[in-house]
């Protein structure tokens, strides 16, 4: 079986400050890591693997050359191959133009069974370029992918995950499915995968490589564009109650009444 | 971190090490952990998964296949999440495995030394004695001749993880006269005839990994389980100890920056007369010196790492990190106890567990004193 | 329009490198330079002291945007019920339309939804496409992005406006490619804008740290998926009629690639955190599940629910179901009590909307207390037991 997994290198926004004095982003130290839900899809693929001894992963994803760093680590726990695709062509890509690359540069690992990817990047939170490669490659895709329940060759059974519940789905392969956290527990990579992991090569594809014209690509085939961005405005701080634990829950109370809440 | 010792691979070995003490290592875990004593097994077959138990030890044999540096960045960021939890990083990596990568054959490699790195089993290294500690060739464990045999009495004591153990790594006297040449090394099964416990030692800090004597009476070990040649055992652990050192300024680094951490954090949170005390100078300048003298300790320890990764003689540089970083690693603990005030005598704050663990790092695996006397041995040789 | 350089501007200063969102601006013989994680979000510009960062317009093929009217929403229905975010979107699109002077229509799939769309009628829809087939009783990708494609390109909607539900996260995307036209997620706040007449999708990105207002100004429809409990519900008028189009699709059977087995529901009661008007909400702070129990009881003194925050969820204490933030539920109660909440941006950008936050936390820097309207430091197993006491539960 041949499994091609989408992942993407992201700041940790978890540990994202704003300057409260002047409203602006404080990036500094944050650290860029595997995109949590994509580490979510690989693991995906390598329980599979575990399973079926024969079955080669191959990781895939699209951004600046600094992303070889988050594809070792793919590499070390456990992923067979690499790919990133990386051209200055690529910038500035709206989702759309994003799956026209990432479908482009999975043409060219060859017949692929199961496409797994993330639900949604943390950087950007939309969860539109997982459906939109499986789109763009002509096959079906399960979003929000909970738990897989049974692998039969020609057929996968999953359960996606809808907010109060889930459904069961049965998709034929192959197919794109992206993962939500309660799929499974990311393995740690070992200090010896590592250690493999950086005597691989790392495949690195322009837009040449996986056969798109420039104007397909990047900015220019993006429809959607970012007008402005802005900082959240803050809301002012309010009061700190004073005093024991029994002054507060007093005054607590004294302030909800005089708002009638209770 | 000091890029000019690391490479990008060590940086994501040393991202593994930080994930998982922080998924593992949790607060919840550590009380339990402080308050039976007992450092549960779920974990270290995590820590073997992870390849912390072979790091340096070469894929052959079950191994790793990375370097010293690797060691030091495992070691200091488990150290930073938990003393005890370190202390089973180190044991296979250094001292309990150390002499059967430096001296054991390939059969002995393969019996004992792969299912350590696995986690399968268990090693322990006794060395020291009631009255042969930093003086180890003082030992009066004996090991005599009888046949394909040696017969082994004597007892060992302060043996981390003994009471745990399958195996021990022993050494004793074949050859009573010849004082540090007439020291030998022997593999022991510590479930065979003649071996035993004795009482686990209550110890102020480092608590969940079980330390006591190991007591032999009449004790056969097969001539196979030697390690090394008869008479070569005082070389093989100073051997052992020159990596040991290695370890334990690790350990010294990562429980400092864990003490500097927190001392920060409570700077900026506690407020005194109307202002958090990191505003006073007395406090911010002792963090300034705190950290000042951390940064130091870390680049003697990655300088001697460095150094044995590219096989320049490290002894004296592991001597000097180890020195330094385990000295100042418990004057940056008391002093970040002192900065928590009377809240860094109570067992809530983490410091409180930290200022306990690192006290035995000036003492194990040899004392400062002994590494005073290493390095000024070395400058005063001629 | 993409970012550029103006490179004789520049001085070489790195303000831009330090503030960039992405990472995306490296330094080469002391210029700045963009690469390729750029999603031009502009943050730079306003950084750089020396005017030397500016958008630039991309030539781009026009297209005849002229044909496309009207703004369409996605009425979302599981089992024939009629979902809120529908109504929400109603709403919204009410206001939109009027800004734009057009019509406001639904779409719905499904079957014997007779009931759905006089509801849609009754909430302000002015037409509703009507795509009557018994395989679209359930959600499927492929036959609902095929049927409402089909209808997009039948009658050629200018917006057209869905749920961010786990419906409508997974429809858009598909839609949108199949429209061949882009998609804005999760947005918060929709506005047309008076000079393009095209509509101005803002959303939070970069876990709720930045906002970003998003164009879509060449191609038709604008496609917006919306976070549910945002917007204001539309009101309802009984008996208001509109015009019902049945809309005939081609659909054939085997495009449906996905079989949906069974739909399970897990969550007991239905969390609805979006119409809870008291919510109380636990985080870190609680230390672990039980807490929630003396939640619970707070909640139930002020006929309100209990949620979390994405820490407690994660560490396994409750259900996912019931977690508010960017990645989980928006909500906008009366009262909004935080309790052992540290205040990540991604939390706040959840529930800063609330009339009145109450934060408990035992840390007086969290940053809880900067958008709490009232603070009070200490435990909360203390504090909330004290209070319930006052109210004399």
């Amino acid at each position: 079986m041949k499994i091609c997994v989408c992942a993407k290198q992201v700041p940790d926004t978890n540990e994202v400050r704003i300057d409260p004095v002047k409203g602006t982003l404080i990036r500094e130290g944050v650290p860029s890591i595997l995109n949590p839900d994509d580490a979510n899809a690989l693991e995906a693929a390598l329980q599979l693997k575990d399973e079926y001894k024969d079955t080669t992963i191959s990781v895939i994803s699209m951004g600046p050359p600094q992303a070889t760093y988050m594809l070792r680590e793919c590499l070390a726990m456990g992923a067979d191959e690499a790919v990133l695709l990386s051209d200055r062509a690529f910038g500035g890509a709206d989702t759309c133009a994003t799956s026209t690359t990432i479908a482009a540069g999975i043409k060219m690992l060859g017949d692929v069974d199961i496409i797994f990817g993330g639900r949604q990047a943390i950087d950007g939170d939309t969860a539109q370029v997982g459906p939109q490669v499986a789109m763009r490659l002509g096959i079906p895709v399960v979003t929000y992918v909970q738990k897989i329940v049974e692998y039969t060759g020609d057929k996968i059974k999953v359960q996606r995950q809808l907010e109060d519940g889930y459904e069961v789905i049965e998709v034929k392969l192959p197919c794109f499915l992206t993962c939500v956290k309660e799929l499974n527990e990311p393995r740690y990579m070992s200090v010896g995968a590592i250690v493999d992991a950086y005597k691989k090569d790392i495949k690195i594809y322009n837009h040449d490589d996986v056969k798109l014209d420039p104007k397909d690509c990047g900015l220019n085939a993006s429809p959607t564009q970012v007008f402005r961005s802005f900082t959240p405005p803050v809301k002012g701080k309010g009061e700190m109650l004073q005093g024991s634990n029994k002054d507060m829950a007093k005054q607590l109370v004294v302030k909800l009444k005089e708002k009638h809440l209770i | 971190m000091s890029e000019c010792y690391f490479t990008e691979q060590h940086e994501l070995i040393r991202k593994l090490a930080k994930d998982f003490a922080e998924k593992e290592l949790t607060k919840e875990l550590l009380d339990k952990v402080e308050e039976t004593g007992v450092f549960p097994e779920e974990v270290l077959q995590k820590m073997a998964k992870a390849g912390f138990f072979g790091i340096k030890i070469p894929k052959e044999l079950g191994g790793q296949g990375a370097d010293a540096r690797s060691y030091v960045l495992v070691m200091s960021e488990i150290a930073k999440a938990s003393g005890v939890a370190s202390i089973y990083v180190s044991s296979p990596n250094s001292l309990s495995g150390g002499p059967l990568l430096i001296a054991g054959n390939d059969e002995q490699k393969k019996k004992y030394l792969t299912p350590v790195v696995k986690g399968e089993k268990k090693l322990a290294f006794a060395l020291t004695e009631p009255g042969a500690g930093s003086d180890a060739a003082g030992m009066t464990t004996t090991a005599v001749k009888d046949g394909d045999y040696y017969i082994l009495n004597g007892r060992k004591c302060f043996i981390t993880m003994a009471p745990l153990s399958d195996y021990a790594v022993v050494f004793a006297k074949t050859d009573m006269t010849k004082g540090t040449r007439g020291v030998s090394a022997f593999v022991i099964d510590m479930k065979q005839e003649g071996v035993s416990c004795g009482k686990h030692e209550d110890k102020m800090g480092l608590i969940g990994c079980a330390t006591s004597d190991i007591v032999m009476e009449n004790v056969r070990v097969h001539k196979s389980d030697m390690l090394g040649e008869e008479g070569k055992g005082f070389n093989l652990a100073m051997a052992t100890l020159d990596t040991g050192r290695l370890g334990v300024a690790s350990q010294a680094i990562g429980v400092a920056e864990a003490c500097l951490e927190e001392a920060c954090k409570y700077a900026k949170e506690r407020k005194q007369f109307g202002k958090n005390i990191g505003a006073f100078q007395a406090i911010g300048f002792t963090i300034a010196d705190m950290a000042t003298k951390l940064e130091a300790a870390k680049q003697l320890t990655y300088r001697a790492a460095y150094m044995m990764d590219t096989k320049q003689d490290s002894g004296m540089a592991a001597s000097m990190a180890k020195l330094y970083a385990t000295e100042i690693c418990n004057e940056i603990a008391a002093k970040a106890v002192q900065i928590h005030g009377g809240y860094g005598y109570i067992k809530d704050y983490k410091v409180e567990r930290m200022y306990r663990d690192c006290r035995v790092f000036t003492i194990y695996e040899g004392t400062s004193q002994v590494q005073q006397i290493v390095i000024s041995s070395k400058l005063l040789r001629k | 329009m993409s970012v550029v350089v103006i490179e004789k501007d520049c001085r070489g200063c790195t303000k831009c490198v330090k503030s960039c969102p992405f990472d995306a601006i490296t330094m080469e013989n002391k210029k700045a330079v963009i690469g390729i994680a750029c999603t031009s979000c502009g943050t730079c510009i306003e950084v750089c002291p020396f005017d030397a960062i500016v958008k630039d317009e991309v030539e781009k093929e026009e297209h005849d945007l002229s044909l496309y009217h009207d703004i369409w929403v996605f009425a979302e229905q599981r089992q024939g019920q009629l979902q809120d975010v529908a109504l929400e979107l109603l709403g919204e699109g009410k206001k939109l339309a009027d800004a734009r002077g057009c019509q406001l229509c639904a779409v719905v799939c499904g079957l014997n939804l007779t009931n759905i769309v006089d509801e849609l009628f009754a909430h302000g829809a002015q037409k509703v496409y009507y795509i009557e087939d018994e395989r679209l009783n359930q959600y499927t990708t492929d036959g609902y992005s095929i049927a409402i494609g089909d209808a997009i390109e039948q009658y050629k909607p200018e917006i057209v406006l869905l749920g961010a539900t786990h419906i409508g996260r997974d429809l858009g995307p598909c839609l949108a490619v199949n429209c061949n036209t882009g998609l804005t997620a999760d947005c918060t706040k929709l506005e047309i804008n008076e000079e393009t007449k095209g509509i101005m999708q803002t959303r939070p990105a970069f876990g709720g740290n930045l906002m970003a207002t998003i164009v879509c100004p060449n191609h038709r429809p604008q496609m917006s998926t919306v976070r549910p409990g945002v917007m204001e519900k539309a009101e309802r008028v009984d008996g208001a009629k509109g015009e019902l189009i049945r809309v005939q699709i081609k659909l054939k059977d085997e495009d449906i690639r996905t079989k949906v087995l069974e739909v399970i529901k897990t969550v007991q009661k239905k969390v609805s955190l979006t119409d809870a008007k008291v919510i109380v909400s636990g985080g870190m702070g609680l230390g672990n599940a039980e807490g929630f129990k003396l939640l619970e009881r707070l909640a139930k003194a002020f006929g309100g629910t209990v949620a979390a925050s994405r820490a407690a969820v994660d560490a396994g204490w409750i259900d996912h179901a019931y977690q508010v933030g960017q990645t989980g539920t928006t909500v906008k109660p009366s009262i909004y009590f935080a309790c052992g909440i540290s205040g990540a941006i991604q939390h706040v950008a959840g529930m800063q909307n609330s009339d009145l936050i109450i934060a408990i936390n035992t840390n007086e820097n969290a940053p809880i207390f900067d958008i709490a309207d009232i603070g009070m430091t200490g435990d909360l197993y203390k504090i909330i037991p004290d209070i319930l006491e006052e109210m004399g539960m």
